[in-house]
């Protein structure tokens, strides 16, 4: 028998007893663990799991809202097939909604409002379903843009930065299958639009067109065909990358903002139990309940005001739902006499450009950051230490470019209604849009990067004379000044947990020898690059700059000791100065 | 009976009372005032309207109306080949004059991309003047009564019957510039489609039939009058109806959905989650930094 001391002892009899000593009887709940334990071998991988670390900060719960979202529309969704019928099949409505009653629709619309009218529960599912949608891309968004602001995605979090752009790319076509499904006036629209969207496609787009809805538009075929691909392709590829995507996490671990004690090779933080379990079960319940209580109280998609689709129907406000807003946007503001005859055929670049051409390619962009920003830098490091924003003044304004351009064009796609709720001119607000989607994000890339080093300067500043008190002293000549003091050892830690930025020089373009050096046109690139993202920044003070900093610091200090003291108007003059040790001189 | 022959009794016992003679007279005088009131003054009235009225709108015009669309409702042009100050009102008929006085377009208040609805500057008895006055310049289409426009007189069958079939009729005419909830819409260069929650039947009846500023002009040809009056009445309905899925967001389709989504949703949910970070498990309130 092992003498290790970390063993269990606790069952092991303590008394010098003639008779054996037998274990107390197990717990129900010990022994059904031991049952399971024998048969799994659980508790080898909870031993770990269990007592896993995370880092505690609100920004890294973000992806959290997406995954909890994303169980509300698992299980709201689950409860809307049981009614739902995706049919194009032709019924006249006779439900409970008085407006409708006796309309010609699909079974498709017709169960989607007896699911609103006649089914306990359907309506508030039904627009729980849909605001968790809403809710799971927003989040996910807001989740991408916090891993690129403070630069989670370098290695080794490269793959699973493109997983999450899938993610994003693939909840977006889910949402966009699922507002297609009810056959509405609105859905029925967003499907003709995707009908001329990929009509728009050179050569092969109406064939596709034929093929996706099995004929000319809109066909019987579309809706049960959107249905499968809404309920079952999507949410299962959906679900086995959110699992990589997870997996991935606990693999790399999570990054941590930096501080004392936090260094590459650990993490500061809580276990999953009892910690992390509690706080991402409550926030699970959270989530659902804002979602509750938004599908409970705010309408949304209210199909039974927009009738049964009709291709000789249309409304005002006819928009997708936000997440498809920006190519929208686009769309509306791309002029539209921009096409070319080429052979008889007429190539629609007002409709390419915005739909097919520009979104891909900012999906692209986007999915390549990391890549681009690792070519760069040439930084082969592992980074699990995070950066904030102003420490990467380029890439942080690189990524407001994208969100004002994003935005900007998202805008776009609201122009009617901001048109009537601001009283524009909906022309006048085109063209506006088409100037600021090419301004916007150069004027936010270059305010961002002012802003972000001016930022890393104060943050100087305070490493080196300490942070501003607000109290304004004034000296005897008369001068004013706010006095400093010196901020906490671990502040100035958090502060300095950066490393310094190098630029790269590519090596001369050819070798001692004159032979050219290999690759010497992409590193000369690469060198123009590094040089525009690094030049402008601030450095952290060095070692010898900051003691320094502290000498003058402490100078300061004693010059200006006792002025938080009741001021007896003597400080300055030879009567106090007199008396104390080393008597400062008037004249230094 | 006995009734009768009690009360006519009593009044043979008191008729030669001493105020007698002052009550029946008294009874006269009323019953010949009230005939007189109910039928002479009235058909006084009604004879002079036709031409005193005109008259009387001809002056408002005149005052009000007269600079931008001419002393005689001809119309101004501008300068600009066409353009107008204000159009002919010439065959406008008198209905477009109650949509437009009465729903306080006009008189505008400054030239604009479109009149706002605004606060009624004439008082009824103005309006229906100006409305004979414009009418008297050229047949035009006329007020429409109540009958026209309500659904009061049907069934109850022909009345639900009546609101199905207004709606597809609103869906197909009128949404794409109305929206699909009457909340309005943009139109080109500042103009816009206003919302028509809380819309007299009457105005909508008669902006149909006028089709007035941007609006196309649905002739009784067009849409019957029965069609109008279901149209009528299916917005009527939509605004009773009982708003069942909640806080409706202004009725405007995804745009408000998707404000609110981030607004509400992710604003509350990121809320949340600052709200979780800064507490432990433990029950002690303080944070312990991590």
């Amino acid at each position: 028998m092992s003498t290790d001391s970390r063993l269990d002892t606790s069952k092991v009899a303590t008394s010098n007893r003639t008779d054996a000593a037998t274990a107390s009887k197990p717990s129900p709940a010990g022994s059904l663990a031991s049952w399971a334990d024998d048969r799994l071998g659980l508790a080898t991988a909870m031993k770990k799991n269990l007592r896993k670390v995370f880092p505690d900060h609100w920004s890294f719960m973000l992806g959290e809202i997406a995954l909890w979202s994303f169980v509300v529309l698992l299980l709201t969704g689950v409860f809307l097939t049981l009614w739902f019928n995706p049919s194009m099949g032709h019924v006249t409505y006779e439900g409970s909604y008085d407006q409708l009653r006796g309309v010609g629709m699909s079974e498709a619309m017709a169960s989607t409002l007896h699911i609103s009218f006649d089914v306990r529960g359907g309506l508030l599912m039904r627009q729980m379903h849909h605001w968790a949608a809403a809710i799971f891309i927003a989040s996910m968004m807001v989740h991408l843009l916090r891993v690129a602001f403070t630069g989670a995605y370098r290695k080794p979090r490269e793959l699973n930065w493109v997983i999450g752009c899938i993610l994003l790319l693939l909840g977006t076509l889910e949402g966009f299958t699922g507002y297609s499904l009810p056959d509405d006036l609105l859905s029925g629209t967003g499907v003709r639009a995707a009908d001329g969207f990929l009509k728009a496609t050179p050569v092969a787009g109406s064939y596709m067109s034929f093929l996706l809805f099995g004929g000319e538009f809109p066909g019987e075929s579309i809706i049960p065909r959107l249905y499968i691909i809404h309920v079952l392709l999507i949410p299962g590829i959906l679900l086995a990358l959110i699992a990589a995507h997870m997996l991935l996490l606990v693999y790399h671990k999570h990054t941590q903002w930096p501080g004392p004690g936090r260094t590459e090779q650990n993490v500061v933080g809580y276990p999953m139990l009892p910690v992390y379990a509690a706080k991402a079960g409550g926030f699970f319940f959270m989530v659902f309940g804002i979602i509750a209580l938004m599908g409970g109280l705010l309408s949304i998609n209210p199909v039974w005001k927009f009738g049964p689709y009709d291709p000789t129907k249309v409304t005002a406000g006819s928009q997708p739902d936000w997440y498809m807003g920006w190519p929208d946007g686009l769309l509306r503001i791309i002029p539209t006499g921009w096409e070319s005859v080429i052979f008889g055929y007429t190539i629609s670049w007002n409709v390419m450009l915005p739909i097919l051409i520009v979104p891909p390619l900012m999906l692209v962009v986007l999915m390549m950051l990391p890549f681009l920003e690792g070519w760069i830098t040439g930084d082969k490091r592992d980074h699990h230490l995070l950066q904030r924003p102003r420490n990467a003044p380029t890439r942080t304004a690189v990524m407001v470019a994208l969100m004002t351009f994003y935005g900007l064009a998202w805008a776009a796609g609201g122009n009617d209604i901001i048109a009537i709720k601001l009283h524009a001119s909906i022309n006048q607000i085109t063209y506006f849009m088409r100037v600021a989607i090419f301004v916007g994000p150069v004027l936010a890339f270059w305010i961002t990067r002012r802003w972000c080093i001016s930022l890393q300067r104060h943050d100087n500043d305070k490493l080196l004379h300490g942070y501003e008190t607000g109290i304004i002293t004034r000296s005897p000549d008369g001068q004013y000044a706010e006095r400093h003091l010196p901020i906490s050892t671990s502040a100035a830690y958090s502060l300095t947990a950066r490393d310094r930025d190098e630029i790269f020089t590519a090596d001369g373009e050819t070798d001692a020898a004159g032979v050219a050096s290999p690759n010497s046109r992409s590193e000369k690139l690469r060198a123009r690059l590094s040089r525009w993202m690094y030049v402008h920044n601030v450095q952290k003070p060095t070692a010898a700059e900051l003691e320094e900093a502290h000498h003058h610091a402490a100078h300061e200090a004693e010059l200006t000791s006792g002025l938080n003291q009741p001021v007896d108007g003597h400080q300055f003059d030879d009567h106090h100065l007199r008396d104390a040790d080393e008597v400062p001189l008037r004249d230094h | 009976m006995q009734l009768i022959n009690r009360t006519a009794g009593r009044l043979s016992r008191h008729r030669r009372g001493p105020l007698a003679g002052l009550a029946v007279l008294l009874l006269g005088l009323l019953i010949s005032g009230s005939l007189y009131t109910a039928f002479s003054p009235a058909q006084a009235q009604n004879q002079a309207s036709e031409t005193d009225q005109i008259a009387q709108g001809k002056e408002l015009f005149l005052a009000s109306c007269a600079f931008c669309h001419g002393k005689n409702g001809e119309g101004i042009p501008t300068v600009r080949e066409g353009y107008q100050i204000g159009p002919s009102l010439v065959g406008v008929g008198a209905a477009a004059v109650d949509f437009q006085v009465g729903t306080g377009r006009m008189p505008m208040a400054s030239p604009g991309a479109q009149a706002p609805r605004k606060k009624v500057v004439f008082n009824d008895e103005e309006t229906a003047a100006l409305a004979a006055y414009v009418a008297s310049l050229a047949p035009g289409p006329a007020i429409p009564n109540e009958s026209d426009y309500s659904i009061e007189g049907l069934s109850e069958e022909e009345r639900e019957e009546a609101i199905s079939r207004g709606g597809q009729i609103f869906l197909t005419n009128c949404t794409a510039c109305h929206n699909f909830n009457g909340a309005g819409g943009a139109m080109p260069r500042g103009g816009y489609a206003p919302s028509l929650h809380g819309v007299e039947g009457k105005y909508i009846f008669e902006a149909l039939l006028t089709g007035p500023q941007a609006m196309p002009n649905f002739s009784n040809g067009n849409l019957t009058p029965e069609d109008k009056r279901d149209v009528i009445a299916y917005l009527d309905s939509i605004q009773e109806t009982p708003e069942y899925a909640g806080f409706t967001l202004g009725g405007l389709g995804p745009v408000s959905e998707g404000l609110f989504a981030w607004l509400v949703g992710i604003g509350s949910l990121v809320g949340a989650a600052v709200w979780i970070a800064s507490h432990t498990t433990r029950t002690k309130k303080s944070k312990v930094n991590a």
